[in-house]
């Protein structure tokens, strides 16, 4: 952005801002806040939804403060009698459009059309209904998502989230004119099209026509039935947002209040997805270096290289689309959360002497395509769906509300055992770049006995923002029987956002990028930026979570993923070693390739 | 012209010795800043309606510095009651393709485009062949410029220009945001020239005759001639190219049946005339603008149906994208369907009315806008007939 200023008014006050700046950046300068529905931080400017306009002394139309950049001399009015006649005729519009029996809807109180609806004490529509003459339209065949056109408000930013940010398009504009509407390809259901089921459009939808298919009843039954044994898994980027459903500012490290109030609310056992993390560095790790082995040592031209992470189930479905002839290059290790329901039906059970078929697991997931990957057929490793339901990081909010905790007050609580002890290293596997992180530390190490070169084991280039970051490691002074990688430089990749990892695949896939392992979460930042994650978002929320995981992790004694001693057990008493036959069968899985549309 | 009969005109379908490459070599021998001065001094606005000086179009396009650049004739002539491009281009295409030549050469542009209206797909055939012959001749006076064809699909709104180079582009047919102005960011985010089929013509025939013998012509607000499309209740139908200037008056004597009660200046978009007003409503830019759509109603007809013809067409040809668009035309049918079935109030009509100056001043681009002009016309004048 160029230095030139601009001076302009915004009601009366004088104000310079660079050349560039909207008129609505330059008046929040001032504090004067300019109601918007279509803008969001993270997307293009659309400037459709007309609520933000404001009146230029002088000018024959109302300007979309959102979308117009500031000019020499503009004399602003952001509440004069005729914005303000115009901003309530929009906001009775979209009322008129939308299906507003707010108290049954799923969005009740965190809705930004009612959120402005009541700022503008909007009363008896004036405007004939629009909702009831048209047939009513819900998909919920998915089961991440369910999809409300009645409750629509055209304001596109599921559209440039599904275009933009994760390059997948499975959302689009559709129609013109009053038979306007967001759709799939050919109007299928979300669970036939290339949807990942990330829910970065549930995140920005800003009234309740794209939401997350809850399972919070069902969870109370379980719950509440004696006869079951109900374990719950948190994943790393829930202990760092959680906070914002109950009043928090964004990036407070609540963890130990978490596994409080998880207890209270009848769990019978608090569990960590943060175990399974470690146990994904060794399976994964493994696989690695069984794969470099193979090209270095075996010369095997059939080896697939780079090898990507499987974390992420929004990428696992976004690859099996996208680019199917690079299946191979997924690492076979299935997601922490699969691995920990696998185990909690088989190992746990064992442990504890309870019968599979009497646990129930359910997770709490910064993502609402954990909770398709649950439903996925592969993942029935212990005989029973390993995984029985998973709620998001906002329905563990709603959970904890409905039974009257008092969250700021309670006390903190370890995890129980076994299966709940971790370390720092699988902590960030919340963030961008964690997996990499987690990964290097305990593969530098296994294969040299020393620890990874970098200061207070932090790896800086693999941590931030920026949508597709590298790193180099240079392996020296091998053990003996790793001796054949001495002297490689292993070449890693860590992108996040679907948009991102596409960009990346088509590197590769052109041959333009060489990597040996590459890490992909489908979310912007990684998973604390996941599609269950509260809402709002933006940078800097994402930013503070991110803060808040690193912190976590510098704060506890264990930061190797291989020095997790629940890990050193199981691998004794159950598993035998990584990438054994008993861990290929529970705690690894395959893709299938799909259709392009 | 009080009292005068309009003026026919005969400049845009005029053929007689015209060649209209020698014209574009001619006017080669020009600067390019030379032209923009004729331009500006022959007073011609955008013949599309909105009325923008040609001359400050082509000058801003100029002005920009960017390797690229476009020139685009708009032929998606989509507006109610408008069929003049349709005959220019039918019958003379070659002023057309040699205005975009001038165009082209006066703003830098190597490339050109007709953005045809998809109806008018039969026309494709002779114009592209004409279209070899004329990018022929192009070379051969050394002009490196050539234009192409390009087909719309049938959506209205692709007439308004950043919706035309949103489909240009591939694109679904939605108005982008201004600024930037095409001038500035058009097609492909390059400067872009686009103008009306018939300011296309006018251009061209400035350069060939002058500005001054244009400037005769008119009124100091509107100068030159208009193609007009009259339709409606008139036994005159069909394409008249008339001296700009007239009162509605003037025009009625002329093209009406001796009943008319009202005009409809300017397509569905536009703005309606009842009776009372024809002697002091000027046609042309102090007055009423048009695009050349002038559709005559006599007493058999009822202006409720007129209206709720047009609120059908812009609730569906809406693009959807900007609220006050997309609901606000569907208020408004709805609207005037519920008062004349007595459900509401005749007051609701000022509510609407209300609402239709919030789409004037809040709508995205020039198709929400407009929608208040036919409205708050036709209910001002004609009330009795929407609530009886």
């Amino acid at each position: 952005m160029s230095k030139y200023l601009v001076n302009l008014t915004i009601n009366d006050i004088p104000v310079s801002v660079p050349e560039g700046t909207t008129i609505l950046a330059a008046a929040s300068k001032l504090d004067f806040r300019i109601p918007t529905l279509c803008y969001h931080e993270d997307l293009c400017v659309a400037g459709n939804c007309r609520v933000c306009v404001v009146e230029q002394v002088g000018g024959r139309a109302l300007l979309a403060a959102c979308a117009t950049p500031v000019g020499e001399g503009m004399q602003i009015h952001t509440n004069s009698a005729v914005v303000r006649t115009a901003r309530k005729t929009i906001i009775e519009l979209l009322l008129s459009e939308h299906s507003s029996d707010c108290t049954k809807c799923y969005k009740n109180g965190n809705c930004e059309l009612q959120s402005l609806a009541h700022e503008y004490r909007v009363g008896d529509h004036v405007f004939i209904d629009l909702v009831n003459g048209k047939r009513k339209h819900i998909d919920d065949l998915s089961p991440s998502i369910i999809k409300d056109d009645s409750k629509c408000i055209r304001c596109q930013r599921c559209v440039r989230t599904c275009d933009e940010l994760q390059g997948v398009s499975a959302l689009a504009v559709a129609y013109k004119g009053d038979h306007q509407k967001i759709s799939t390809f050919l109007d299928h259901p979300l669970v036939e099209v290339v949807c990942t089921n990330c829910g970065q459009c549930v995140n920005r939808c800003p009234v309740g026509a794209l939401i997350e298919k809850t399972y919070v009843e069902e969870v109370w039954d379980v719950i509440n039935n004696p006869n079951k044994h109900v374990v719950v898994q948190t994943a790393p980027a829930v202990r760092v947002a959680i906070g914002e459903e109950l009043g928090y500012n964004p990036g407070e490290r609540l963890t130990g209040k978490m596994v409080t109030a998880l207890k209270r609310l009848g769990f019978d056992s608090v569990l960590d997805t943060d175990f399974t993390a470690d146990l994904t560095i060794l399976e994964e790790g493994t696989e690695l270096l069984t794969r470099l082995k193979r090209a270095v040592v075996d010369k095997d031209p059939t080896v697939a290289l780079p090898m990507t992470t499987s974390c992420s189930p929004g990428w696992v479905k976004f690859i099996e689309h996208t680019f199917p002839e690079f299946l191979p290059n997924v690492s076979t290790c299935k997601s922490p959360q699969q691995m920990f329901g696998a185990l909690a039906k088989t190992y746990y059970a064992q442990k504890k002497g309870l019968k599979a078929q009497d646990i129930t697991v359910v997770s709490i997931m910064p993502c609402t395509a954990k909770k398709y990957e649950a439903n996925r057929p592969e993942m029935r490793s212990s005989g029973y769906k390993d995984v029985d339901y998973v709620l998001t990081t906002r329905e563990l909010g709603m959970m904890i509300k409905q039974a009257g905790i008092n969250f700021q007050n309670l006390e903190d609580s370890p995890y129980d055992s076994i299966m709940g002890e971790s370390t720092g290293a699988a902590v960030i596997f919340g963030a961008t770049g964690g997996v990499m992180e987690a990964a290097l530390r305990t593969v530098y190490e296994v294969v040299t006995g020393r620890e990874v070169p970098f200061a207070n084991l932090n790896i800086m280039p693999v941590r931030g923002m920026d949508g597709v970051k590298e790193a180099k490691v240079k392996i020296e002074g091998c053990l003996p029987e790793w001796k054949f990688l001495d002297g490689i430089e292993v070449s890693c990749a860590v992108a996040h956002s679907l948009a991102n990892a596409r960009k990346l695949m088509q590197a590769v896939k052109d041959g333009t990028a060489h990597y040996h392992f590459i890490e992909v979460m489908a979310c912007p930042g990684g998973c604390l930026g996941g599609g269950g994650q509260p809402i709002p978002t933006n940078e800097e929320i994402r930013s503070k979570r991110a803060a808040a995981i690193y912190g976590e992790d510098e704060g506890l004694p264990l930061r190797k993923s291989h020095e997790n001693p629940e890990i050193k057990m199981i691998y004794e008493e159950f598993l035998g070693a990584p990438n054994s036959h008993k861990s290929h069968s529970l705690l690894h899985t395959h893709y299938l390739a799909r259709k392009k549309y | 012209m009080e009292n005068t009969r309009p003026k026919r005109v005969d400049i845009i379908f005029l053929m007689e010795g015209i060649d209209p490459i020698k014209v574009v070599e001619n006017a080669m021998k020009k600067s390019p800043d030379e032209i923009i001065l004729d331009m500006i001094d022959s007073g011609l606005k955008g013949r599309g309606g909105a009325g923008f000086p040609t001359g400050l179009k082509w000058k801003f396009t100029r002005n920009e510095d960017s390797y690229d650049k476009y020139v685009i004739c708009n032929a998606d002539e989509g507006e109610p009651g408008t069929f003049k491009d349709r005959e220019i281009l039918d019958r003379v295409p070659e002023k057309v393709f040699a205005g975009l030549a001038i165009c082209g050469y006066t703003i830098g542009a190597r490339e050109g485009f007709i953005y045809l209206r998809g109806e008018y797909n039969f026309l494709l055939p002779v114009l592209n062949q004409k279209l070899d012959v004329f990018n022929a001749g192009m070379k051969k006076i050394g002009l490196d410029f050539a234009i192409q064809m390009r087909s719309g699909s049938g959506a209205y709104i692709c007439g308004e220009e950043s919706a035309l180079f949103e489909s240009m582009e591939g694109k679904r047919g939605e108005p982008r945001n201004k600024p930037p102005y095409p001038t500035v960011a058009g097609y492909l985010g390059k400067p872009t020239a686009i103008n009306n089929v018939e300011t296309l013509v006018y251009a061209f025939m400035i350069a060939r005759i002058g500005a001054e013998k244009f400037k005769e012509m008119g009124t100091k607000d509107s100068r030159g001639s208009k193609v007009f499309s009259i339709s409606g209740d008139t036994p005159k139908a069909g394409i008249s190219e008339l001296e700009l200037g007239m009162s509605v008056q003037q025009f009625v004597d002329e093209f009406g049946d001796g009943d008319t009660k009202a005009v409809q200046v300017g397509g569905a978009s536009g703005g309606c005339v009842p009776r009372k007003m024809f002697k002091e409503t000027i046609i042309g830019y102090e007055g009423i603008p048009t695009g050349g759509s002038m559709m005559l109603f006599n007493s058999s007809r009822s202006m409720y149906n007129v209206l709720h013809d047009y609120l059908e067409f812009f609730t569906e040809e809406s693009c959807g994208q900007c609220t006050p668009c997309r609901v606000g035309c569907q208020q408004l049918l709805k609207g005037i369907e519920a008062v004349k079935r007595g459900e509401k109030n005749p007051a609701y009509l000022d509510d609407l009315k209300k609402l239709a100056k919030t789409m004037k001043v809040a709508a995205k681009c020039g198709l929400g806008q407009s929608v208040a002009n036919p409205f708050i016309s036709i209910v001002s004048n004609f009330k009795e007939e929407i609530i009886y």
